[in-house]
């Protein structure tokens, strides 16, 4: 293992040490035209230099903010660290964001100076120039159909670099003594957390807190500096960042970036990183992407598929349980692995990964058990923006699917009667920017942070994270009843993309479902349904058979765990488009944003309650009303439930 | 039906590749096929660097026309003059080593082949080294490939196609298959690009994904553009000059402006009464 001196404390320090320690080992590296290309540490400390002493000419302060705006490029990562080295601070944003989010988060970090990756993003930009009065400078990379500007604030990232190269040198003093200032105290990074609830909010992370996180994280992952990761999750949010940037600086290993999302598997496969972080989203998709493709391979290899994959599970199972396997389950092990699992492996890219995390939502045990029986060490992490990401992690030997593992080094848990997670952690952010208020809020005296999640902290020390505060709540009856559960569990169906679960004072629990269009129509292909667009096949009467019998499915399972029990998925209702970050009802992060999404759906809510089967939709402006139908899905009554009554 | 446009691009007035002289004279063009008068008596100009559209109905000539620019046919009257140099007939081939390249209608590309073998043949031109030489690995053959491969990834990165670079064509959807064609001509290098009905059959995200790329090439490259379409929205809203032909004659030339409001044009498309 191989984590750096203990006095490096600031990212500007941590990339000159690598650039002596292992200058030509490579930092960075990214497909481009076809090709991978490196970036070695020793040119990306030159690359910061030269990109530090050209923005620092053109009036970047030091505890000034610097936005990040774009793809993950090596030039991204460069110009954070021309950022941190002038003692300014990086926001990176989310390169899909609108307009309107871009603008507001401008204004309330009042940045100065922007990286932008392309024309697209320095459209978004000029357009709120305006807005922003605080922009001096906006650096763009790719340089086609740039011609036409003629602003007097952009300048090309090419120039600014010729010009960082000729001035880095006279400058070279000044350089080394700002890097030198910085420390371990100073503020860092400025993240815009998704704002499940309300609107974002800027958290202030410094250079030892989340250097602190990623040297304990490293430490337990046992990451060595010939790792390799990709990076290919938004850069606005923190994990990317944290796997993409601080660890690397704290271990000296390598990243990939792919050469556009669409071509992130394949590059993955090429590039077979060992450590890999993905959202429960990607892995939902990988994993419908696996079954949707078995269900269509033949009859002989389907059945293959699926009894190396039930091997794969009861292997996966006993091993996490510890029981000790028998030699008719290892050599039966051995072969699915030889022939369905190591092979599939290879497709996903996954073969070489050592350690795998999950993490930015619950994820349902059942899509973690897929991964973990195709032989992929894949853990679940907790952690939020607030809490520099690495909380709590499930450890090697000791995994539990239905927890996050136990705390890690340095973090303090404490639960509050109303079963609040409370963490104080050397890795908590400073504060919300330029709020006060809120940041009091959330952060006690003490340093205790209110997390707003719902968990409980079991004898063994492993946390369980139930929901958020604010969405958990009860049935009329009593029960308990938590959303997030339910819907990780219907996602994992692959005709599922999406689903909204009601249930808080009310008196049944009802669903709204989005469907997986690429899956969803695929079966209408092969049952001979014709349909005319996403609309029209979300109201197919086969659908919602096809949806009613997913949901009858998993209220079985619901019904053999006695808490569980009551939460069965009663009524529920296809919505006619997707739920989509650009509506709003979604956070760029992909969670739910139950306030908006419970006002817009008002009446398909009511609606289903109220015992309809079907109701008028009448959606924003310049959309066509339509009718929306209402079913029963099948419930299941368990043993627990016949007794009580 | 409309298709949205960048306007800097149309209307700027500092083109990064300013009108040139006439790259391309037609003069008194006429071809028949026995009594079938396809073209009569047909004289336009082509300058260096604009995009140049040929209009009209069906079975007004416009394959034609392309086809005799490209060589395919041989006019009965009139001549072309490329660059200054008068050429009596065109053949295929000579036009594609003066730098004429082209799409077809029906897409024509090897459907068994990957994009980017697709798209590697467009460099044919520019592979020099001898079967023997490319067989035994000579040098020569390998900084061909490697010189020709780099070509070509600038043109796989400029019509975002990178994630089908593997993909057989035959397997690509209508409108990626147009745009690998379009790669195609461009790999070539040409100074002359032949479009023929670039948007037909695509649905209005598809033909405004391609609008963008025929004025990114012409906006990037330089590239002088002659294209054929009848879907007059798009037309009139990314050429610079419009020739109108109506049963083999020349009924119209001149900026979309003056095209849309001649008398002539109106009526070809609109029709006469009678």
């Amino acid at each position: 293992m191989t984590i750096v001196k203990l006095d490096l404390d600031t990212f500007p320090k941590l990339l000159m040490h690598h650039a002596e320690e292992r200058g030509d080992r490579p930092a960075i590296r990214e497909k481009s035209r076809g090709i991978w290309r490196t970036v070695t540490w020793r040119e990306l400390a030159e690359e910061a230099s030269a990109l530090a002493a050209a923005v620092s000419a053109r009036g970047l302060q030091r505890g000034a903010h610097v936005a990040l705006l774009g793809d993950n490029r090596p030039r991204l990562y460069a110009a954070m660290c021309a950022a941190h080295m002038l003692g300014a601070v990086a926001v990176p944003l989310y390169q899909d964001s609108a307009v309107d989010e871009i603008a507001s988060s401008i204004a309330s970090a009042k940045v100065t100076h922007v990286f932008a990756e392309n024309q697209e993003q320095v459209d978004k930009l000029l357009e709120i120039l305006p807005r922003c009065p605080t922009v001096q400078c906006i650096v763009y990379d790719k340089d086609r159909g740039m011609r036409h500007y003629t602003q007097r604030e952009l300048v090309s990232y090419d120039s600014l670099l010729q010009q960082g190269r000729q001035l880095a040198v006279e400058k070279h003093d000044f350089l080394r003594a700002q890097a030198a200032r910085c420390s371990g105290g100073d503020s860092a990074l400025l993240f815009f957390t998704s704002g499940a609830t309300g609107p974002a909010k800027g958290v202030v992370l410094t250079h030892a807190a989340l250097i602190d996180r990623a040297r304990v994280a490293a430490s337990l992952g046992q990451l060595k500096d010939t790792d390799v990761a990709m990076a290919y999750l938004p850069p606005g949010w923190i994990g990317q960042i944290l796997f993409g940037y601080v660890q690397p600086m704290v271990v000296g290993y390598c990243i990939c970036c792919p050469e556009s999302s669409d071509t992130m598997l394949a590059d993955m496969r090429e590039m077979g990183p060992t450590y890999f972080l993905a959202t429960p989203r990607v892995l939902e998709t990988l994993a419908k992407q696996v079954s949707l493709r078995m269900e269509e391979a033949g009859g002989f290899n389907q059945r293959l598929y699926r009894s190396c994959m039930a091997v794969g599970r009861r292997v996966a199972a006993r091993t996490l349980a510890g029981e000790r396997l028998s030699i008719g389950d290892r050599l039966a092990s051995m072969a699915s692995d030889l022939l369905i699992r190591g092979p599939l492996r290879d497709v996903l890219g996954m073969s070489r990964v050592r350690v795998a995390y999950t993490a930015g939502d619950a994820v349902d045990p059942d899509l973690l058990m897929f991964f973990r029986a195709l032989g992929i060490n894949l853990k679940q992490l907790y952690g939020s923006t607030e809490t520099g990401f690495f909380v709590a992690l499930q450890r090697d030997g000791a995994i539990r699917p239905d927890t996050v593992g136990l705390p890690v080094d340095g973090v303090e848990l404490k639960m509050t009667p109303q079963r609040e997670v409370l963490v104080r952690s050397p890795g908590l952010f400073r504060e919300y920017h330029g709020d006060a208020a809120r940041t009091a809020e959330a952060m006690n005296a003490d340093g205790w942070f209110h997390t707003g999640d719902a968990g409980e902290l079991g004898p063994d020390g492993q946390l369980r994270i139930v929901d958020r505060m604010a969405d958990v709540g009860a049935l009329k009856d009593g029960t308990p009843f938590a959303p997030r559960l339910l819907e990780s569990k219907l996602k994992f169906v692959p005709y599922i993309r999406e689903a909204v679960a009601f249930g808080d004072g009310r008196d049944m629990v009802c669903a709204l479902i989005d469907i997986e269009m690429a899956a969803t129509s695929r079966w209408a292909d092969r049952q001979n349904i014709s349909y005319t667009g996403h609309a029209d096949l979300a109201s197919r009467d086969e659908v919602y058979a096809l949806i009613a019998d997913c949901i009858a499915a998993m209220n079985a399972q619901l019904a053999s765990d006695p808490a569980l029990a009551s939460s069965q998925i009663q009524r529920f209702l296809i919505l006619d488009k997707e739920l989509s970050a650009d509506d709003g009802v979604l956070t760029r992060t992909g969670k739910l944003r139950r306030d908006v999404i419970a006002a817009r759906y008002r009446a398909s809510v009511d609606a289903m309650y109220d015992g309809r089967t079907e109701v008028r939709v009448e959606p924003g402006s310049g959309e066509q009303a339509a009718d929306a139908k209402i079913r029963d899905a099948k419930v299941v009554t368990s043993a627990h439930t016949r007794r009580a009554a | 039906m409309t298709i949205s446009v960048q306007s800097s691009i149309l209307q700027s007035a500092q083109r990064a590749f300013p009108f040139g002289p006439p790259i391309l004279e037609l003069s008194s063009i006429s071809l028949r096929f026995g009594g079938v008068h396809a073209l009569t008596n047909i004289s336009f100009d082509v300058l260096e660097h604009e995009i140049r559209a040929i209009i009209g109905p069906n079975g007004a000539g416009k394959s034609s026309m392309l086809n005799v620019i490209n060589g395919i046919y041989a006019p009965q009257e009139g001549s072309i003059t490329f660059r200054g140099e008068r050429l009596s007939e065109m053949k295929p081939t000579h036009a594609a080593s003066l730098g004429i390249a082209r799409t077809f209608q029906n897409i024509a590309l090897f459907r068994g082949m990957s994009v980017l073998d697709n798209i590697m043949a467009g460099r044919k031109l520019h592979m020099h080294a001898s079967f023997l030489e490319v067989a035994l690995q000579l040098p020569r053959a390998r900084r061909e490939e490697t010189e020709n491969r780099a070509a070509v990834e600038e043109i796989i990165e400029f019509l975002e196609i990178e994630h089908i670079r593997k993909t057989p064509v035959a397997r690509l959807p209508y409108g990626l298959q147009k745009r690998v064609e379009l790669g195609r001509a461009l790999a070539a290098e040409p100074t002359i690009l032949l479009l023929d009905e670039p948007m037909a059959g695509m649905n209005i995200e598809e033909k405004q994904d391609m609008c963008r790329f025929i004025l990114d090439v012409n906006d990037h490259y330089g590239t002088t553009i002659v294209l054929i379409e009848h879907d007059m929205g798009v037309v009139m809203d990314i050429s610079d000059r419009v020739v109108v032909l109506d049963y083999g004659k020349k009924i119209g030339d001149g900026t979309p402006d003056e095209v849309r409001s001649d008398q002539n044009v109106i009526d070809a498309y609109l029709g006469v009464p009678h």
